[in-house]
């Protein structure tokens, strides 16, 4: 924002600084998010606008997932696994302090794994630590961690921002005031309004180009598009308004990226109610879903069609979206075979978000063309988490389930699906046996494969990611394989 | 007087007590397990139960009502469940935004209108009576959120005069500050101006057909005199009651406005509040409205005594 003031003064400026020397990049950025933390503590809650803002930021873990999914050291500068896959030895960088001088070694990390498991953690991911027998300090710079059964995705699952390093004499206040090892160090945290990051001078790592970093929160489609607009802020990376990303694809001022996250769309079916125990059914609906149709119109077209519960640019992941191809005569012949040839009558929750709202809509519209009649109940979170996801209390929802690679809910016997299938969870043991990158990816094949044939859900498509940013700005992630607004690499070319 | 101010005060007491009541019945019988929101789908039971404790909710209930009146009594409004910072920080940090915005848009809605309301009274009838006349129409139906949209093209995106939105905050200098909640505070105004305008003007108008006006016009008065010495004063009191819940309005009603605009005020914090079902900063922040309303009309009551004289004798 140039203020009439102001003009004069930066016309000095910028002459002085063309007859000196080359001119210096820009430092700072003012980045938005589209809603607030309830707090700034990752291993403390589920919202992912908490790790937006620290992973990788502020705090740290052992590993850390990169922008393409993979995973990548970070605190822990290597690491070997016993042959029998239950003792993994974390080697820590030398050197590394927290935001408050303290200094990291193997006791905070033995500190940080037995707190998230702890009885009275209120760690949301504590699944995630399930496997850890134990954990000690062999020296200084050593941990040692043993799993009570070997865990393919340990190394994976320490890359999560709910398993980040804390320190035990900040860990308390860590929701207010976050104390962690990264690049960058909390300022401010005005509640409601931004927060304010500022460049760690002491960072272990390697320098990263920013000096001060703020973050705003917009949750309203035409507030983002004008802050936006006006300059207000230089970077949306997961802009709220489809439908308004048409007006800045032409702009030469800004970069429109349109990426892929671990949001999988599904039209959740309650498997254990009835008609939906039988696999006719099931398939019937899938026939019935024209998945472009509801792209376009509950996404302006963003997203990517999905067949199974996976992401696309995961590279395990198998184009299934043909398993149950759109034909809705299909569909009609299905019901049929199963006993219900005028089709039936069941009801949709729907929760807040737009995807879900716009989406339900066109869903109850085809699958009324082939008898099945919805009636649309719209819920809010709260009554969306008792009835659906706590109570089961529902036929049909729709619902992204955005934690990464998740599959491994299918295999939950008291999961809201009400799926149960030995074969499947039999490929999920395997799984876990395996750390082998090439076997692994075999085994998730074979398990998209079975959810994709039993139809469990309705696979409709990947929530995409919706990246506006300045023209001049780099480093930001196109892909969300994590929630994450990782700045390390974020510079200005100009 | 003083009879009536204590009556008054004992209204506003019993007032508060019914509703502190209300509210809190309410959103305990609301379904929803703030904890089990805060942790997501993934947690454990074991790991809710773990937060519901510490959070207090297991607590019977009486004994959370006493305990939360308790301490609002003496200052202290509980800790926010999601936030984990005391909720008279969270109410102090919005009202800094929330109560100069509604004061700005008050004054201007006031300084729009009464003129307004004058200058459309005492031409009643003629072709700038009905202009605007139309011109408040026009006002009152358009939505201030859509019409706060076009401010916000014109003079942030297009002009650049001052930002689209957000709160720099007091620190940043108080032509930062104002210059953030300008565009907001007029999309308040005007619509409620039209208001205050057509109340004024008819105010007015049913005053200035009194007899003691035309006495004063018979004693040879010129009609501005007339107007601001004997008419205006007895126009008051209709003017002050929307006055009053217009103030109280444009504290907590501007949820739309602040999300068009982002501030950090208090009707988002309510409305965040109840989504994320953190019931302590939704008690404590709609009692605390109501007793600003009841104070406001309080203070109007007060003002009617003031402007009417014969109120003061009972």
């Amino acid at each position: 924002m140039i203020s009439k003031t102001s003009t004069p003064l930066a016309g000095a400026a910028l002459a002085l600084a063309l007859t000196t020397s080359a001119f210096a990049a820009r430092t700072d950025l003012t980045l938005a998010i589209q809603l607030e933390p309830p707090h700034l503590d990752p291993t403390a809650g589920a919202a992912g606008a908490i790790d937006d803002i620290v992973y990788q930021n502020i705090f740290q873990g052992l590993t850390r997932i990169g922008p393409d999914g993979a995973v990548l050291p970070s605190l822990a500068e290597s690491w070997s696994v016993s042959d029998d896959g239950l003792t993994y030895t974390f080697k820590l960088h030398d050197g590394v302090k927290f935001h408050d001088g303290t200094s990291l070694d193997a006791g905070d990390v033995v500190f940080s794994l037995d707190r998230a498991r702890a009885d009275e953690s209120t760690n949301a991911q504590k699944a995630l630590f399930s496997a850890i027998a134990g954990a000690e300090a062999v020296d200084d710079l050593t941990v040692k961690v043993t799993l009570s059964h070997p865990q393919g995705s340990f190394l994976y699952n320490l890359g999560w921002g709910d398993a980040v390093i804390v320190a035990p004499e900040s860990a308390d206040t860590n929701k207010e005031k976050p104390i962690g090892t990264g690049p960058f160090k909390f300022v401010d945290w005005a509640q409601g309004s931004s927060a304010t990051l500022e460049k760690n001078a002491d960072y272990w790592g390697d320098p990263v180009a920013l000096d001060k970093v703020t973050y705003r929160f917009i949750s309203d489609p035409a507030a983002a598009t004008a802050a936006l607009l006006a300059g207000d802020i230089q970077a949306f990376p997961s802009f709220p308004a489809p439908e308004a990303v048409a007006q800045f694809e032409g702009d030469p001022r800004f970069s429109v990226v349109i990426g892929s996250t671990e949001g999988e769309t599904i039209l959740s079916t309650n498997n254990g109610k009835e008609p939906f125990d039988k696999l006719e059914v099931r398939q019937a609906i899938a026939h019935a879903l024209d998945r472009q149709a509801i792209i376009d119109g509950a996404l302006f077209g963003f997203g990517t069609p999905i067949g199974t519960h996976f992401a696309p640019h995961n590279p395990a992941y198998v184009e299934l979206v043909e398993t149950y191809p759109y034909d809705p005569e299909k569909s009609k012949a299905l019901l049929a075979e199963a006993g219900y040839p005028d089709g039936f009558k069941a009801t949709l929750k729907l929760p807040p978000p737009a995807y879900a709202r716009r989406g339900g809509e066109i869903v109850a519209a085809q699958l009324r063309d082939v008898g099945i009649d919805l009636e649309i109940i719209p819920v809010e979170w709260a009554q969306w988490l008792d009835q659906v996801f706590k109570q089961k209390d529902y036929d049909l929802t729709i619902i992204s389930h955005t934690e990464p690679n998740d599959i491994g809910i299918y295999a939950r016997d008291d999961y809201y699906f009400d799926y149960h299938s030995d074969e499947f969870k039999q490929v999920m043991a395997d799984l876990d046996a395996t750390t082998d990158e090439d076997k692994r990816y075999e085994l998730l094949r074979q398990a998209q494969e079975i959810i994709a044939n039993d139809a469990v859900n309705g696979y409709l498509f990947e929530l995409p990611k919706l990246g506006i940013w300045d023209a001049k700005l780099e480093g930001l992630w196109h892909n969300l394989p994590i929630q994450s607004d990782d700045l390390s690499a974020v510079h200005w070319t100009d | 007087m003083l009879s009536y101010a204590l009556r008054r005060i004992l209204i506003v007491v019993v007032t508060l007590l019914a509703a502190s009541v209300i509210v809190f019945a309410v959103l305990e019988i609301v379904p929803g397990d703030p904890a089990r929101l805060m942790l997501g789908i993934n947690a454990t039971e074991d790991a809710v139960a773990a937060l519901r404790q510490q959070m207090g909710l297991d607590q019977p209930l009486v004994l959370r009502y006493f305990e939360w009146i308790g301490g609002m009594l003496t200052g202290d409004f509980g800790r926010s469940y999601t936030y984990s910072v005391p909720v008279i920080d969270l109410i102090r940090e919005r009202l800094v935004v929330s109560l100069p915005l509604a004061l700005m848009a008050l004054a201007l809605s006031t300084i729009i209108a009464i003129p307004v309301g004058i200058f459309s009274a005492a031409r009643r009838g003629t072709a700038a009576d009905t202009g605007v006349m139309a011109a408040t129409q026009l006002g009152i139906a358009i939505p201030n959120f859509w019409f706060a949209i076009l401010l916000v093209y014109v003079f942030a995106i297009a002009l650049r005069l001052v930002p689209a939105g957000g709160f720099p905050g007091w620190d940043a200098g108080i032509g930062a500050a104002l210059s953030a909640l300008v565009l907001p505070a007029i999309a308040l105004a005007l619509p409620q101006a039209a208001i205050l305008a057509r109340v004024t003007r008819s105010a007015l108008l049913d005053v200035l057909g009194e007899d003691y006006i035309r006495t004063a016009r018979a004693k040879g008065l010129p009609a501005r005199v007339v107007l601001r010495r004997h008419a205006l004063r007895n126009a008051l009191i209709p003017v002050l009651t929307i006055l009053g819940l217009q103030f109280a309005f444009l504290l907590a009603g501007t949820i739309i406005i602040e999300n068009v605009f982002y501030l950090p005020g208090l009707g988002r914090l309510v409305f965040q509040a109840i989504t994320q079902r953190d019931l302590i900063v939704v008690e404590s922040v709609v009692v605390l409205l109501v007793a600003t309303v009841v104070i406001v009309n309080f203070l109007v009551d007060l003002a009617y005594a003031w402007a009417d004289p014969r109120l003061r004798r009972r």
